[in-house]
């Protein structure tokens, strides 16, 4: 019998981990993934000519991002690496690939798809001014390229990336004006039996806020965004903000990162037919699996962020799990000890990220309350106003249809960071809960394709 | 203008020398372009829809925002392309554009 074609998309820990267990036994995995060199988003490697150690680069999650590069360096040899690129869609049991102008279609036996997260955002008024920028992104800037994405720099949002990035940035040197988050500190109190779950990486947290202190870095809590004020030519000049008092505030900078936690890349799970489901605890369409990773689509498995928010180490453990499954499902023997160990692994990172939902709300209410001349989509201009004369005029209030109506969530990024808050600006305005509103569909190609693309000549 | 982003560490680098909308600019082998054009200028391209300059937004290849052009045409993505000498970059698109908003 020839080998089953087992083809895993992503190479960060939920991917590494697979095709680790994939290639543990016996086979020869295809891996898939966008970047440059392993390592995914949250443990994304530097340039092969930077220097700065481990220690420097991943802080307290040193050791796990140095163990998960030499595992993947370890498996060079035995799997088929395709760094750079894109899978643009899943069709016909069949992956769609484009490396540069080359187009491929590959079939497989199992699909693991790991493909991670982008930052959850909630907009605005002026984010779309230049100096503006995601959370994530701003973590990027420093450890894959060592600078700061301004000279002054204020965090705004919340989430552990929030507290993290900002220290990062402190500790790099750069010049952090302020913290703003808006959740209430009195959430992280309630959150604290479920952050329990994980109590080194709550410590972590703990430190983190801790050394922001004593770097002199003044934290707000439960604070309301109002204004990124600025220019159109020259950018970001400052944010105006209302503290908890409700005092108004404005505080000069020249950057601002901006981020509410984590929102999981599903179109490739959307256009491979899985179903989804809503989950109530992060407002987020989530795809279905089973406890292994088992979606279901046939041949499909779901693993780490890009299935559900729930971490770094959530995901090499279901990473593994997720390949196992695979195995079993295609007739390979595999250790079912092993995968009740992983189980349990992962339902306790899940009752940690149950914590984090709790500790960093997504500020739904936001939605309702911006102000009509707000940007919603940066990459087409459309405004919270042009999106609710949309839902007047035409009366659609449910998420694809209200897309075709007002372009929000039709343009370059195709809704990955306006659609979670267009959708609750709909909600809002039709006085729904935000499930009635649904979800935005997945569209092939998922990311913007060379029109000169072909096959190998 | 100056530049928006600022240089942390990793500046032993050798240099790599490009031109922005037809100005030398010094860069560092490895960075990438986003960041070899904003460690010495503001901006990357103008919005299409009229709202003015951008300058990127997510440094993952996910919002399509640091777009910037070659004075051949071709469209890069800033943020995970590299940096090499030679290149001649624009950051304003070539083709014309269809403001909507006036």
């Amino acid at each position: 019998m020839a080998e089953p074609r087992i083809i895993v998309v992503g190479a960060g820990p939920a991917g590494t981990r697979a095709a680790e267990a994939v290639v543990k036994a016996g086979i020869r995995p295809i891996v898939i993934d966008e970047g440059r060199r392993d390592g995914g988003q949250i443990y994304r490697r530097q340039p092969d000519n930077f220097s700065r150690p481990y220690e420097k680069l991943y802080g307290t999650e040193a050791s796990r991002a140095k163990a998960l590069h030499d595992s993947f360096d370890a498996l060079k040899g035995q799997i088929d690496y395709r760094p750079e690129t894109l899978v643009w869609n899943i069709a016909g049991g069949q992956v769609w690939t484009a490396n540069g102008h080359v187009q491929e279609t590959l079939t497989y036996d199992a699909l693991i798809l790991c493909t991670g997260a982008t930052d959850r955002l909630m907009p605005v008024k002026g984010w779309n001014l230049a100096g503006t920028y995601s959370l994530g992104g701003s973590q990027v800037a420093l450890k894959s390229q060592a600078v700061s994405i301004g000279h002054e720099v204020v965090f705004m949002g919340s989430g552990p990336l929030l507290y993290l990035v900002a220290s990062q940035y402190a500790e790099a040197g750069a010049k952090v004006v302020a913290v703003l988050d808006t959740s209430p500190a009195g959430a992280r109190i309630k959150a604290l039996p479920d952050l329990m779950a994980l109590p080194s990486v709550l410590w972590n947290g703990i430190k983190l806020t801790r050394a922001l202190k004593k770097a002199g870095v003044p934290v707000h809590h439960q604070i309301t965004p109002v204004e990124i004020i600025g220019d159109a030519g020259s950018g970001v000049k400052g944010v105006r903000f209302r503290k908890a008092s409700g005092a108004e505030r404005t505080i000069g900078c020249d950057a601002v990162a901006v981020g509410y936690h984590l929102r999981p890349e599903t179109q490739l799970a959307d256009l491979a037919r899985c179903e989804f489901a809503f989950d109530p605890g992060t407002h987020q369409w989530l795809p279905r699996r089973d406890a292994d990773g088992r979606a279901t689509t046939q041949g499909v498995y779901l693993a780490g962020d890009g299935a559900k928010i729930l971490g770094a180490r959530s995901a090499e453990a279901s990473g593994k799990l997720a390949a196992l499954a695979a195995l079993c499902d295609l007739g390979l023997p595999v250790d079912g000890g092993e995968m009740t160990a992983l189980r349990r692994d992962v339902a306790t990172y899940a009752k940690f990220a149950r914590g984090l939902a709790k500790a960093f709300p997504w500020p739904a209410q936001q939605a309702a309350a911006l102000p009509d001349e707000a940007i919603v989509c940066r990459c087409e201009t459309v405004s919270a106003g042009n999106l609710r004369a949309v839902m007047r005029e035409t009366g659609a209030i449910e998420a694809n249809r209200a897309k075709a109506f007002s372009r929000v969530g039709m343009g370059r990024c195709q809704g990955r960071y306006c659609g979670l808050a267009a959708a609750e600006i709909i909600a809002a305005e039709a006085k729904i809960p935000v499930e009635q509103v649904g979800r935005l569909r997945g569209q092939a190609p998922v990311k913007p394709l060379p029109i000169a693309i072909g096959e190998e000549g | 203008m100056s530049g928006r982003f600022v240089r942390l560490g990793e500046t032993e680098r050798p240099p790599v020398t490009l031109h922005v909308d037809g100005q030398p600019v010094t860069a560092l082998e490895g960075d990438t372009l986003m960041v070899a054009l904003l460690s010495a200028v503001g901006t990357l391209r103008s919005s299409e829809f009229g709202d003015g300059r951008r300058a990127g937004f997510c440094l993952m290849g996910a919002c399509q925002d640091c777009w910037v052009w070659t004075e051949l045409g071709d469209r890069l993505r800033a943020c995970s392309t590299l940096a090499a000498s030679g290149q001649r970059i624009l950051t304003s698109q070539p083709e014309p554009t269809w403001p909507n908003l006036g």
